[in-house]
C-alpha cells in the first residue's frame, strides 16, 4: 500500500496509497449506518416474539398492560408519550422561540456571549439531574398546590419542556440567522418596528427551519427516559388530566427491564420497536422540512 | 397607528428579554441548587474512598473510576470513527448514493433515544457478543451514541478550513491524504476537539444506556470486562431510593462540576477556532 | 470464608430470572424471593436462607391503625378510593406499587391481591427504596415494602390485626411472609457448597438480620 513520492527533498516513501486511504475512510464512514442497521436488527429480533404473540393491532391498541398474565397492550404508554411530548412543546417552544429571537435579533453582543454558552451548558446537564429537580421541587409543589399525587403529565411536561430548550433554541436561531439581512433592512426601511419585522418578515421566512427545530425537539422529548421516570408516576392508565400520573414508552422499557425475562422482556423490546419507528418517522419528517426549505431557496 | 406598533414592539422586546432571563435563570438555579447542597459534602475522602453500606456512607471512588474509564474508552473508539467519517464527507466525497447513505446514517443515529441504545447494547454487546455487563459493553454503546455528535462537529470544523490551505498543499505536490493530515486537520483541530468535549459531556451524564450495559456494581473494576457503576447511575440510585440524599448531592455536585469544566474547555476551544479562522 | 478467596458475582434480575438461571446452569446459584411452582421444583435443590415480611406502609402523618386483607385488596384494586372510607380525611388515596416482574410485586399479587388486580391507576416505582421515598413524602399515599426496609420515614400498619415484626414474621402470625431461596441444579459442591454453608452459618445469618430480613436460623435474632 505504499507508494514512492517526490518531494523537494527528493524521492521518499510517503506512506499510504490514495486508493487504500479512500477505501478505509469509506468503510469508516459506513460505520454510522452499520450501527443503525445493527440497532434495527437487534431491536426487532428482541421484540418480534412478543408482537407476534399478541398481534400488532392488540399490541398497539391494547389498553391493558399486565405482563404477569402475558397481556401486552401499550396504548396507554403511546398516549402517555403523546401527552407528555405535547405538553413539553407547549412549555418549551414559546420559551425557545423567545430565546432564539432574542439571541438573533435583540441581544447586544455582550449578552449573546453569555447566553449562547449558557444554552450549551443547559444541554450538557445530565437528564437524571433534571429529573431530580423535578422530583424535589415540581412534584411536591404540584401535589400541594394543584392536587393529585404530584407525579403527573404536568410535571413531566415542564421538565421535558426545559430539556428541549437547547435543541429548539439553537436550531431556530440558525434558521433566523440564515435569513438575509436584506429582509431586515428592507422591512425597517419601510418603517416597520423591529417587532413587526420579526413577526411579519423574519419568522415566516425562517418558518421551515423553526418547524424542523420543533420536530427535533419533539424527538428529543419522546426519547427522554430518566427524567420522565422520576416525575411521571408511571401508572399504566391513559391519563385523564394534566394532574394524572402517566407512563411513557421510554419509561415502560426502563422500569421493567431490570426484572423482565422471556416474553415480558420481548414485549419491552417491542415497546422499543414502536418507539424506534416513531423516532425514525420524526427524523425523516425533520429532514424533509429542511430539504423543502433548501429547495424553496 | 405607529404608536400602537411601537407599544407592541416595546412589550414584545421586554417579553423577549424576560424569556432569555428565564432560560438563564433556570440554568443558574439548577447549578446553584446542586452546588449549594452538594459542595459541603465534597472532601478528599469522598472522592478517594469506596462506598459502604450500599452507598449510605463512604465515598464514591469506584463510580468516578467507572465514569472515567467508560468515557475515555468510548472517546477512543468514537473519535477516529467520527473524524474519519467527517473527512470522508468533506474531502473524499462525490455526489451519489453512498454519500447520501452515510449522511442519512449519521443524522438518523443522532435522533435515536438513549434507552434504545441501552436495549441495543444489552442485546448485542452484553448478550450476543457475550461481553457481559462490562466497561467494554458500556463504552462500545456510548461510542455509538456520541458518534453523530463527533461527526457533525468535525465536519463543520473541517469545512471551515479555507480552501487556500488545500490549494497550497496540492500546489506543493501533496496527495489528498497528506493535505488532510498536514494542512486541514491541524487547522480544524480546535473545532474537532470541541466535538470531542461535547461527546465527553454526554458520556459523563448518560444513565439509561449505561445501566443496561455496564451494570451497577459498586466494586472497583480490575479490567475492561468488569461491570462498573458511573456517577450518574450512582446519583440516580441514591436519590431515587433515598439511600443517602447527602451523598446523592455530593455525587451530583461532582457531575455538575465535571460538565462545567468540559463545557468551559469546549467553549474556549471554540473561541480559539473562531479566532483562527476569522 | 475458608481457604482461598472465591469471588461471588451477583447479577440482578427477578425471581423468574433467578429460577431460570439455576435451571439452565447460567448461574451456579439462582435466587428467588417466591415459592417455587410445582413444575419448577423438579430439577432444583432449594435452600431457604431467610424470610421476608411484606408490610403495608403509609406516611407517618397518617394515623391509620391497621387494615384487613380485604381492605388492602380494595384499596390496591381501586375500589376503595378515598381515605374517608377508612375513617380518614376526605382525600383521594394515592396507591404506590412496584413494577411487574419484581419479586416483591409478585409476592404482593400472589399473597394479598390473589384474584384481584392492582389498579392501572396506581403509581409505579421501580425499587423498594423509591416506594418508601414516595410514601414518605406524600401524606395520602399507601404502598407495600419489604419489612427490612421500613424505617422511621414510613409507618407499617397492622394487617388483619397483626403488626409486622421480626417475631410475628417468624411465627407466621403475620400473614404475608415470603421465602428467600438459594436454588442449585442438583447437589451443590465445592465453592458453591461453601458459600451456601456460609450464608446459612452464623455470620451469614447475622448479616441477613442486619439487612432487615428474618434469618432462617431460629437462634439468630431472638
Amino acid at each position: 500500500m505504499t507508494i514512492e513520492g517526490r518531494t523537494a527533498r527528493g524521492k521518499r516513501r510517503v506512506g499510504l496509497s490514495e486508493r487504500g486511504v479512500e477505501r478505509v475512510l469509506t468503510l469508516i464512514a459506513l460505520s454510522a449506518i452499520a450501527i443503525l442497521g445493527l440497532i434495527t436488527v437487534f431491536i426487532f429480533i428482541g421484540g418480534i416474539p412478543a408482537i407476534a404473540r399478541t398481534g400488532l393491532w392488540s399490541f398497539i391498541w391494547g389498553h391493558k398492560w399486565a405482563p404477569g398474565r402475558n397481556i401486552f397492550g401499550i396504548f396507554p404508554m403511546i398516549m402517555g408519550s403523546l401527552w407528555v411530548t405535547l405538553g413539553a412543546l407547549v412549555v418549551g417552544v414559546p420559551l425557545s422561540l423567545g430565546g432564539a429571537i432574542f439571541l438573533s435579533e435583540v441581544a447586544p453582543s455582550r449578552a449573546a456571549r453569555v447566553i449562547k454558552p449558557a444554552i450549551e451548558l443547559l444541554a450538557g446537564i445530565p437528564s437524571v439531574i433534571y429529573g431530580f429537580m423535578g422530583l424535589v421541587i415540581l412534584v411536591p409543589f404540584i401535589r400541594t398546590h394543584l392536587g393529585g399525587p404530584g407525579f403527573s403529565v404536568l410535571a413531566s411536561s415542564i421538565v421535558l419542556g426545559i430539556m428541549i430548550l437547547p435543541t429548539v433554541i439553537s436550531i431556530s436561531y440558525d434558521a433566523l440567522k440564515a435569513v438575509p439581512d436584506t429582509y431586515r433592512d428592507g422591512s425597517l426601511a419601510l418603517g416597520a418596528t423591529k417587532w413587526q419585522t420579526i413577526t411579519m418578515v423574519l419568522l415566516p421566512a425562517a418558518r421551515s427551519g423553526i418547524l424542523a427545530a420543533v420536530i427535533l425537539g419533539m424527538g428529543r422529548a419522546i426519547g427522554e427516559t430518566m427524567a420522565v421516570i422520576m416525575v411521571a408516576g408511571n401508572a399504566t392508565k391513559v391519563p385523564g388530566s394534566l394532574l394524572d400520573p402517566v407512563r411513557t414508552l421510554t419509561s415502560n422499557i426502563a422500569l421493567e427491564m431490570g426484572y423482565a425475562a422471556g416474553l415480558h422482556r420481548a414485549a419491552l423490546f417491542g415497546t422499543g420497536i414502536i418507539l424506534f419507528v416513531i423516532i425514525m418517522l420524526l427524523s425523516v419528517l425533520a429532514s424533509l422540512t429542511t430539504t423543502a426549505r433548501d429547495k424553496v431557496r | 397607528m405607529r404608536n400602537r406598533a411601537l407599544l407592541a414592539h416595546r412589550i414584545a422586546i421586554t417579553v423577549l428579554w424576560a424569556s432569555a432571563a428565564l432560560t438563564l435563570g433556570i440554568l443558574v438555579f439548577i447549578i446553584a441548587y446542586i452546588l449549594v447542597h452538594g459542595l459541603p459534602v465534597l472532601s478528599w475522602s469522598f472522592v478517594s474512598r469506596a462506598p459502604t453500606e450500599m452507598g449510605r456512607s463512604g465515598g464514591i471512588l469506584p463510580t468516578i473510576v467507572g465514569t472515567f474509564s467508560l468515557t475515555v474508552l468510548a472517546l477512543a473508539i468514537a473519535t477516529p470513527l467520527g473524524v474519519g467519517t467527517a473527512i470522508y464527507l468533506t474531502e473524499y466525497t462525490r455526489p451519489g448514493v453512498l454519500t447520501r447513505v452515510v449522511r442519512f446514517g449519521a443524522e438518523s443515529l443522532a435522533g435515536v433515544p438513549s434507552i434504545i441504545f441501552g436495549l441495543f447494547g444489552f442485546m448485542f454487546f452484553v448478550i450476543y457478543l457475550r461481553l457481559g455487563w462490562s466497561i467494554l459493553s458500556g463504552a462500545l454503546t456510548l461510542a455509538a451514541m456520541i458518534l453523530p455528535t463527533i461527526i457533525r462537529t468535525s465536519e463543520e470544523a473541517i469545512r471551515a478550513v479555507p480552501e487556500s490551505y488545500r490549494e497550497i498543499s496540492f500546489a506543493l505536490g501533496g496527495t489528498r491524504w497528506q493535505t488532510v493530515t498536514r494542512a486541514v486537520l491541524p487547522s480544524a483541530l480546535p473545532g474537532i476537539l470541541t466535538g470531542v468535549m461535547l461527546g465527553m459531556g454526554r458520556c459523563i451524564g448518560e444513565t439509561a444506556a449505561v445501566i443496561f450495559t455496564a451494570g451497577a456494581t459498586l466494586r472497583l473494576p480490575t479490567s475492561v470486562f468488569d461491570p462498573v457503576r458511573t456517577m450518574a447511575v450512582h446519583f440516580y440510585i441514591l436519590a431515587r431510593e433515598g439511600i443517602s440524599m447527602r451523598n446523592a448531592y455530593g455525587t451530583a455536585a461532582i457531575l455538575v462540576i465535571s460538565i462545567l469544566a468540559v463545557n468551559f474547555v469546549a467553549y474556549w476551544l471554540m473561541q480559539r477556532f473562531i479566532a483562527r479562522h476569522s | 470464608m475458608a481457604k482461598g478467596k472465591p469471588s461471588v458475582n451477583v447479577q440482578g434480575g427477578g425471581s423468574s430470572a433467578g429460577i431460570q438461571a439455576a435451571e439452565t446452569g447460567a448461574a451456579q446459584i439462582g435466587m428467588s424471593s417466591r415459592e417455587l411452582k410445582p413444575d419448577e421444583k423438579a430439577a432444583l435443590r432449594e435452600f431457604p436462607i431467610a424470610h421476608d415480611a411484606i408490610a403495608i406502609i403509609v406516611n407517618p402523618a397518617n394515623h391509620l391503625e391497621g387494615l384487613t386483607s380485604a381492605q388492602v385488596r380494595g384499596i390496591f384494586s381501586g375500589v376503595i378510593r378515598n381515605w374517608r372510607d377508612l375513617g380518614g380525611p376526605d382525600k383521594p388515596i394515592t396507591v404506590i406499587s412496584r413494577e411487574e416482574g419484581s419479586g416483591t410485586r409478585g409476592s404482593f399479587d400472589e399473597m394479598i391481591m390473589k384474584d384481584a388486580e392492582v389498579t392501572p391507576a396506581a403509581l409505579v416505582q421501580d425499587s423498594n427504596g423509591s416506594v418508601r421515598e414516595t410514601v414518605a413524602s406524600d401524606p395520602y399515599a399507601i404502598g407495600y415494602l419489604s419489612l427490612g426496609l421500613v424505617d422511621q420515614r414510613v409507618r407499617a400498619v397492622k394487617l388483619d390485626g397483626v403488626t409486622p415484626t421480626l417475631a410475628t414474621a417468624r411465627s407466621k402470625e403475620y400473614p404475608v411472609v415470603r421465602p428467600f431461596l438459594f436454588l442449585t441444579r442438583g447437589e451443590p459442591t465445592g465453592a458453591v457448597k461453601d458459600f451456601i454453608a456460609f450464608v446459612l452459618g452464623p455470620e451469614g445469618q447475622k448479616t441477613l438480620l442486619r439487612e432487615g430480613l428474618v434469618p432462617i436460623d431460629p437462634n439468630v435474632g431472638q
